[in-house]
């Protein structure tokens, strides 16, 4: 059985899609079997993101529908034979996802893959609490900002309380990633750094992924920024992020700051 | 010329529970309006100036039914000043509005026949006991408040152990102990309790309250933002204190 990943954030444009996608694409450049959904029916982005634009037939509202069968509307990587996208709709809206329609989709796909990561729109109405209800682990993608930090408060709320795990009095498995971060910025202090955000958030840290340019270029030329270019920083940050969501445990180095040699041993250890 | 001084005066919001009857009605409606009818000819004035609640939870009625109801009841005198137990669809803004949180206490006692010494009909309107005899519970949260949460507690004290988010609100009844930083807003001594206080490990906090009167952010001084800090009430203003 393979493991669900919800990636959220409620706040819009700080990274879900980017995270979904480079996350999915590191997992799969270790040989493990992902599958990246998009649930931004109406407002797609993932296909983009991953240069799947043009092969799109069938999608997620199709499938829960009953007017295609999954192995139709899943899309293999060109690079990537371990990596399948299931896009999402965007001529159909968030009420054409069923409870039940989602439930029967994520239970295939689970079967059949290792990792199935959910992609989920921002806000906190039905297409985001679908898309985070099966989930066995959650991603809070934040910028270091307070409306997103607040608001990534409230989707930590309701992952505590609106999903399966929660329902049954399980505790839920979360892990912030930072992503956006500015080292120039946070030193002039015109950002929240990083451990006030912990402090704000207290769930542990995935990773921080840095701004760069290098995260828009990928995107504009539909690669996930692992597989564009895999040696620039952001690209680093989610193999990072990556590995210790497999469960390894890698000191997060925070960038632009220079550290001494104990923070170079110790590391960084969140709530 | 003379200046008028106004000093804003907050207006004073309050959380109170009273005692209200509960009427169930039963379907066919008319059938038991046919039997309150009875009930009232027994005891002329039962319903007269009490306080009723409908109680439609579970009932198939829809909205012009209940407001044929409503009217009806209106005709005989009973004045329905709430509705328990409608789905929000059901109500509008012409139908009383939707009571919640009721809990329930010991039955009326139904009229047998005319009584002689008619008790003031003001005064049988028991509010809930100021003074409850048993111990008031108290409650403790064991992880974060998070943005969007609200900790509702109409009795007794609260206990975080943890932060209250921004966005996030803890109402109490008794006093608020928050360990932790108190981002949120914090809300003690709603039902009437002057001597209510909030405790917090840190004061970041958006509004602060105590038996109705308030604080913003904007208004607390500057030198007790993020300290530990103590809230209480002396007289009709706030004061906030470092704790030692």
């Amino acid at each position: 059985m393979g493991k669900v990943i919800v990636v959220t954030s409620g706040k819009g444009g700080v990274g879900k899609t980017t995270s979904s996608a480079a996350l999915g694409a590191a997992l799969a450049q270790n040989g493990e079997k992902v599958v990246v959904v998009d649930f931004d029916v109406g407002l797609r982005n993932l296909d983009l993101v991953m240069g799947a634009e043009r092969r799109v037939v069938y999608d997620l509202v199709n499938v829960i529908q009953g007017e295609a069968k999954l192995t139709q509307a899943l899309i293999r990587d060109k690079r990537l034979e371990t990596l399948y996208l299931l896009p999402a709709s965007q001529t159909r809206d968030k009420d054409n996802l069923t409870p039940e329609g989602v439930e029967k989709v994520i239970t295939a796909l689970k079967r059949a893959f290792d990792w199935v990561i959910c992609d989920s729109p921002a806000g906190i109405e039905r297409g985001a609490t679908l898309a985070m209800r099966h989930a066995d682990v959650a991603i809070v993608v934040t910028n270091p900002e307070v409306s997103s930090v607040r608001d990534s408060d409230r989707i930590i709320g309701l992952l505590d309380s609106k999903t399966l795990k929660a329902e049954n009095g399980e505790c839920m498995e979360k892990h912030l990633l930072l992503t956006r971060y500015d080292p120039a910025r946070a030193e002039r202090g015109d950002m929240l750094n990083v451990d006030d955000v912990l402090e704000i958030l207290s769930i542990p840290l995935l990773g921080i992924v840095p701004e760069s340019m290098d995260v828009l270029r990928a995107s504009n030329v539909g690669s996930p920024v692992t597989l564009a270019d895999g040696h620039s920083a952001p690209a680093i940050a989610y193999f990072d992020a990556a590995r210790r969501l497999k469960g390894e445990n890698l000191p997060v180095a925070i960038p632009g700051e220079k550290r001494g040699f104990f923070g170079k041993i110790f590391g960084r250890k969140a709530a | 010329m003379t200046d008028v001084l106004t000093q804003p005066r907050p207006i004073r919001l309050k959380g109170r529970s009273f005692l209200a009857l509960a009427l169930t009605p039963e379907p066919p409606f008319d059938d038991w309006l046919a039997r309150l009818d009875d009930l009232a000819a027994r005891s002329a004035g039962f319903f007269l100036r009490r306080p009723v609640v409908l109680d439609v939870e579970g009932l198939d009625i829809d909205r012009s039914q209940l407001r044929k109801l409503v009217d009806q009841l209106g005709t005989r005198s009973v004045r329905i000043m709430g509705i328990e137990g409608a789905r929000p669809s059901l109500l509008c803004s012409d139908l009383p509005p939707a009571m919640t949180d009721g809990r329930p206490a010991s039955d009326f006692e139904a009229p047998i026949a005319e009584q002689d010494d008619e008790v003031d009909a003001a005064e049988s309107v028991v509010p809930s006991d100021p003074l409850p005899t048993k111990a008031t519970p108290s409650i403790i949260v064991t992880r974060p408040v998070r943005s969007g949460q609200s900790l509702f507690v109409p009795e007794g004290d609260v206990t975080v152990v943890g932060s209250v988010a921004s966005g996030a609100e803890v109402v109490a009844g008794g006093s608020i102990h928050i360990y932790g930083t108190l981002r949120g807003r914090a809300m003690a001594g709603t039902t009437g309790g002057a001597s209510a206080r909030i405790f917090c490990r840190k004061l970041e906090a958006e509004l602060i309250a105590i038996d109705g009167f308030y604080k913003t952010a904007e208004e607390m001084e500057p030198d007790l933002r993020g300290k530990a800090v103590q809230i209480w009430l002396e007289g009709e203003t706030i004061k906030l204190g470092t704790l030692g």
